[in-house]
């Protein structure tokens, strides 16, 4: 599904990633950790198609086709989504306003007809289901005055709506107590098929005993310098990352 | 070119949507401002003599002003001398009914979305339409009658209804108000009159659209509405104008006249051509609108959209001088490539208990200025009485601006004034975070101004709100900062 080659990315001259290669398939749940500044936002930035990011060298395939050719909107269309790790407010605009205008474009992307208010209110009402999120707070402008649980469920929320073939969840999992933690993981593990594929972007392992990544990759200075299973999250935490770093 | 450079391109290279004229038969006064030209349209207008003398004092009164230079605008110089004070398409004889109005008028009407057609109206909204300088054709107008209400052009009423013309009349707005509200009551040429008679609530929007199509020729209209104790009226007017490379000028006064426990609604959507891509042509805007609530409890609204004209100059007021009346102001302006706005509100609190409320929400996009104005006095009197304001600003790119300018004045100590003001982006990371979930950026803009402006759309009726936010969109197309 997504395929990372030799990945350079730069932000104003200042090279992040420095030859980074990852293989996603259909199906997986891969973590990608890191110490602070070791490039795990950028990734997840620059797969979404964030432009301040430039790819110096490199190519991101999805599908077999090169990303960078895409605009981020037309990335989305495709199926990439990426849960915020600071969602963004915007006034005036509800939750429920916002995310009929992305599914009503994305199905027209695909040639299909825009929901109707009922069809795409009795989605909504299931999906909400999923993160135990409240009518009225989708109701309100979105992210605008929400707590940070409820930020990060309405991320997952999203996510129920639009159905993604690739989630990528920047540090979902910060600033989530114990509670809200549980749910937004129990969100994203009803979500998983065999046919899509999810990238936890995160610091710690604590995620990881909610949400079982098949695969761990550990990336420090722009690279993944070390791959595994579930265990190796485990021995990082226990270990911390000089451990890695002692070792390369 | 960086993001928000070409997004704001974008917007910019929108092209106006009304920019083309009709070639009518029209009858046009000569180009110039003199006494002469104030008779000529009087007697166009078959006027009687007392408004043939109001006009000519008016005139008097304008001759010794000065044009206002106190607004934050860059204002050309305009040449008073070369603008044609009346144009009316030529119509053969007096209409009796809207079969007799020139097709290709009409047809105008339709090319702007409005038909006069009144069967084809299931909106329920009676219309006058005003073309140049004249009234074409007021819609409803039997419906209406029945109920006692009045709604024709102006110049109908000053010969139908002239004991409530002569009644009414520059008393909100005296002609020596200021410089233009001089120069409209000197030449004022047509506009709508309005009077809802004591306990009738008008069961329809009264709208009023104007347009102005001939070249070299100033628009300016006069509105009155009036209503009278325990009423209720929700007017709307609309504007459009063609591309010209040569500025046209527009000078309007709109006075409204609330009686006891009354309610009247005003609502503009002024879309006048805003000029080039590069600020050439366009209308210049000077408009005088005040409403009084005169009797207890009554209350007046202002909600306006501006989206159009090279230069507006305009501030709806109230002055509350019943007790508990209450005024309220709600306007989004926006302003792209080289327009300017100096807009506002003036809410003068002089009755016991009374309050006002101010909604100002600016959009300011490409090289534009935009400013706010809004003046709140609370008199001596005016015990507890209460405003809040709020003035909001959001700028699409670096090379706008927007400015506010409040002056508060409470001259007793049971007066509460709030007064509340930010300014924002559209910021790119609102942007990406539309895209990122498959809105494209044309969407995304239009999401987000509409969003800030929600609070004022809200006041719109049903269908004029959907054609302000898709005006908005049109306006901005794509904008951010």
């Amino acid at each position: 599904m997504l395929e990372i080659k030799n990945l350079h990315v730069s932000v104003d001259h200042n090279p992040i990633l420095k030859g980074l290669n990852l293989k996603v398939n259909k199906g997986e749940i891969h973590a990608i950790m890191g110490p602070n500044g070791s490039g795990k936002s950028t990734l997840a930035s620059v797969i979404a198609g964030r432009e301040e990011y430039k790819i110096d060298k490199g190519s991101i395939l999805f599908f077999n086709k090169e990303l960078s050719e895409l605009s981020a909107d037309e990335r989305a269309k495709k199926g990439i989504f990426l849960a915020f790790q600071y969602p963004v407010e915007i006034p005036g605009v509800s939750t429920t306003n916002f995310i009929k205008t992305a599914v009503n474009q994305i199905r027209q992307s695909k040639g299909k007809k825009p929901l109707d208010a009922v069809s795409f209110l009795k989605i909504m009402k299931e999906k909400m289901k999923l993160v135990e999120i409240k009518q009225t707070l989708l109701s309100r402008s979105i992210n605008e005055g929400f707590s940070g649980g409820e930020k990060k469920k309405n991320e997952i929320f999203q996510m129920a709506m639009l159905e993604p073939e690739l989630a990528i969840l920047d540090e979902t999992d910060s600033g989530l107590d114990i509670d809200a933690l549980k749910i937004v993981a129990n969100g994203v593990n009803k979500l998983k098929s065999k046919n899509n594929a999810t990238i936890l972007v995160t610091h710690y392992q604590r995620l990881l005993d909610y949400i079982i990544p098949d695969f761990v990759h550990v990336l420090i200075d722009g690279k993944i310098v070390k791959s595994g299973d579930k265990n190796l999250a485990l021995e990082l935490e226990e270990k911390g990352y000089d451990w890695i770093k002692v070792n390369n | 070119m960086n993001k928000d450079d070409k997004i704001l391109k974008e917007f910019t290279s929108k092209e106006y949507e009304h920019g083309w004229s009709v070639d009518l038969d029209v009858d046009q006064a000569p180009n110039g401002l003199n006494e002469y030209i104030v008779k000529f349209i009087s007697k166009k207008k078959k006027e009687p003599q007392w408004l043939l003398d109001w006009r000519l004092n008016a005139f008097n009164v304008f001759k010794k002003m000065k044009e206002p230079n106190w607004a934050n605008l860059n204002i050309p110089k305009i040449d008073f001398q070369g603008i044609s004070y009346y144009s009316a398409p030529k119509q053969k004889s007096k209409l009796n009914s809207l079969d007799d109005v020139d097709p290709e008028l009409l047809k105008t009407f339709e090319r702007l979305g409005i038909s006069l057609q009144e069967q084809k109206r299931l909106s329920g909204v009676a219309i006058d339409a005003v073309i140049d300088s004249v009234s074409i054709g007021t819609t409803f107008k039997d419906k209406l009658r029945k109920l006692g209400i009045i709604f024709s052009s102006f110049s109908e009423a000053v010969i139908e209804h002239p004991e409530l013309v002569k009644k009414y009349l520059g008393t909100i707005v005296p002609s020596n108000d200021n410089y233009f509200a001089a120069l409209n009551s000197a030449v004022f040429s047509d506009g709508s009159f309005c009077y809802i008679p004591k306990g009738v609530r008008c069961p329809m929007e009264l709208s009023t659209y104007f347009r102005i199509n001939a070249e070299n020729t100033g628009q300016f209209e006069r509105t009155l509405i009036v209503a009278d104790d325990n009423s209720y009226v929700s007017y709307l007017e609309g504007c459009t104008a063609p591309m010209r490379d040569e500025n046209q000028l527009h000078a309007a006064v709109v006075e409204i006249f609330a009686g006891k426990d009354a309610e009247v609604k005003y609502s503009t959507i002024q879309n006048w051509y805003p000029g080039n891509k590069e600020g050439v042509g366009g209308i210049f805007n000077f408009v005088t609108k005040r409403g009084i609530c005169f009797g207890d409890n009554s209350k007046i609204s202002w909600t306006q959209v501006e989206t159009g004209s090279a230069i507006t100059w305009k501030y709806p007021s109230c002055i509350l001088k019943g007790n508990y009346s209450k005024g309220e102001f709600y306007s989004v302006a926006v302003t792209n490539n080289y327009q300017q706005a100096d807009t506002g509100t003036k809410m003068i609190h002089i009755g016991k208990n009374t309050k006002s409320k101010i909604i100002s929400k600016g959009i300011s996009a490409g090289f534009s200025q935009n400013s706010y104005r809004g003046q709140v006095k609370v008199m001596k009197r005016a015990s507890k009485s209460r405003n809040f304001s709020q003035c909001d600003s959001l700028l699409l790119g670096n090379k706008c601006g927007a400015h506010t300018f409040p002056y508060i004045d409470v001259e007793n100590k049971s007066s509460m004034v709030e007064h509340e003001a930010t300014t924002s982006k559209i910021g790119e990371d609102q942007i990406f975070y539309c895209l990122q979930r498959g809105i494209d950026e044309e969407n995304a803009v239009a999401l987000i101004v509409n969003g800030y402006a929600k609070e004022v759309l809200n006041q719109l009726p049903m269908e004029f709100s959907v054609e302000a936010q898709k005006l908005l969109s049109l306006t901005l197309e794509g904008s951010v900062g």
